[in-house]
């Protein structure tokens, strides 16, 4: 076949995603049992979503209370401002407490290059000196890494080549649970 | 919508809605970043800034200072009152003498009027209007409009008066702009002497009556009488001012609404207003300045964006 025919492949479908949500959950209480010391942060624009659903199992299924959770923005700590061809637009960091001392995780969809993560952990630090840091993602793009950085948690493992592109859509924002692997 | 439609800040007139609104969008973001414990972004870190103050400054100075060095800029400051303009030199000339120690933009305010406009044609930088003689003071106009909407919600459909020196004000004149580009209703309230000849021509009403334009506005922003800017005397004393236009308790008191104060500094205390109400509940005076460096981090970061990267 020749020419650009766009196609789109699931990757995971809701089921497999619900099941997914309560195996992090349940590797989440794990490690940081009852979440005194925890805080988990959405990143955003698209790690937020994956963060309000984990909050909300460990809350209603495992009877977690007192969560503390938040959204951190990256845009402004990124490396490639002025280096892309559209503008970058920034969006709301909402974190009311602080991190010193605390046990923080990053959660994000898909993990790629890992530049957004390098951001993530520079833009934390306005906020104090966590403990450690860990990483969630829902999606991880084997050998596409820039940096020296790996998921604690992972949701999925994928090799795709670096065409392709790994969307994450979800019920409350694009109408249903589904991971797609797109090739333009 | 997420760059601005021009290169430079050089007044409010070359602005559109969109452009306004994109401002304040990513002032609310800076706004959240300078109340973090660390009050520091690493965008500008490769960009570097350069403070050209022809005329005296304190808090715009200032505000500017921080709001680049909160964005991780370089910064290098100049003020003409210790450099080599005393000794003659022209203003393209020191602006590309700075700029061969490779400055991508530049903050200056100049006692002459379009002094930005022209820089801005000849050197090769983005320049940032800090205020240009009577002419225009875009941030401060942003900023104001930034606290007016912060306090009331919207500036769309707002009444505001202007009162005092209309004449010589900068700050006037880049509010009237803005407030209309917003679909605000504005007025301006002042001695005669001091209302310039056509200012109908910018589709305003006059009021000469202080008492009656409180009554009538939401919010009142209390221009500074500019006394440096007066080789003859418009009104009689400062006395006579104080009384015709002042603003003071008794007055807020006599109206039965409760109205928004704001004034760009600096105050002649008792003067255009008083200390009570300066600093009373109403007042949004220091909410102003705290925004200021908010509005002038976006202003210089979405222009810093468009820089291309060498």
């Amino acid at each position: 076949m020749f020419g650009t025919t766009m196609s789109k492949k699931i990757l995971l479908n809701s089921k497999e995603i619900y099941i997914i949500l309560h195996r992090l959950a349940c590797q989440l209480i794990e490690n940081h049992n009852n979440f005194e010391n925890t805080v988990l942060i959405g990143i955003q624009p698209r790690g937020i979503y994956l963060a309000e659903r984990l909050v909300s199992i460990l809350k209603n299924d495992y009877h977690i209370s007192n969560i503390k959770s938040g959204q951190l923005d990256i845009t402004f700590y990124r490396d490639d401002f002025r280096r892309r061809e559209a503008p970058l637009e920034a969006n709301k960091t909402n974190i009311n407490f602080i991190v010193e001392d605390k046990n923080v995780v990053f959660i994000d969809d898909v993990l790629f290059s890992g530049r957004s993560i390098r951001a993530a952990l520079t833009a934390i630090q306005s906020f104090g000196r966590p403990s450690d840091i860990e990483l969630l993602v829902l999606i991880d793009r084997r050998f596409s890494r820039h940096l020296p950085i790996q998921p604690d948690y992972r949701g999925r493992q994928v090799d795709v080549i670096n065409e392709e592109k790994v969307t994450v859509n979800w019920k409350e924002k694009d109408g249903k649970d589904a991971v797609y692997i797109i090739n333009n | 919508m997420s760059q601005l439609s021009v290169q430079h800040l050089l007044g409010i007139k070359h602005l559109n809605k969109a452009d306004i609104d994109l401002i304040f969008k990513t002032a609310d973001h800076f706004k959240e970043v300078i109340n973090r414990p660390i009050k520091k972004v690493p965008s500008l870190r490769d960009i570097t800034i350069a403070n050209l103050f022809f005329e005296n400054s304190t808090r715009t100075k200032l505000s500017f200072e921080l709001a680049e060095k909160r964005l991780s800029a370089d910064v290098i400051n100049f003020s003409a009152s210790q450099s080599s303009v005393k000794k003659g030199e022209t203003l393209i000339d020191t602006a590309n003498n700075i700029l061969s120690m490779k400055v991508d933009l530049i903050v200056m305010r100049h006692p002459n009027v379009g002094a930005c406009d022209f820089l801005s044609k000849h050197v090769n930088a983005r320049i940032v209007n800090a205020g240009d003689g009577t002419h225009e003071h875009p941030t401060q106009a942003l900023l104001d409009s930034y606290s007016i909407r912060e306090k009331l919600g919207e500036v769309t459909g707002k009444k505001i008066v202007i009162v005092g020196d209309i004449l010589h004000s900068r700050v006037a004149l880049s509010n009237i702009y803005a407030l209309k580009l917003q679909g605000a209703e504005v007025k301006v309230c002042g001695p005669k002497t001091l209302i310039p000849k056509y200012i109908e021509s910018l589709g305003l009403q006059v009021e000469y009556n202080i008492k009656k334009a409180l009554e009538w506005c939401d919010v009142a922003n209390v221009l500074r009488v500019q006394n440096e800017r007066m080789a003859i005397n418009y009104f009689p004393s400062t006395r006579e001012y104080s009384q015709l236009f002042g603003i003071n308790k008794k007055l807020l008191d006599s109206i039965d609404k409760n109205i928004v104060i704001m004034h760009p500094g600096p105050i002649n205390r008792g003067v255009e207003i008083t200390s009570d109400v300066a600093d009373a509940e109403q007042s949004i005076i220091l909410n102003q300045v705290e925004n200021g460096v908010a509005i002038r981090m976006a202003v210089i970061y979405l222009l810093a964006q468009q820089i291309q990267h060498k």
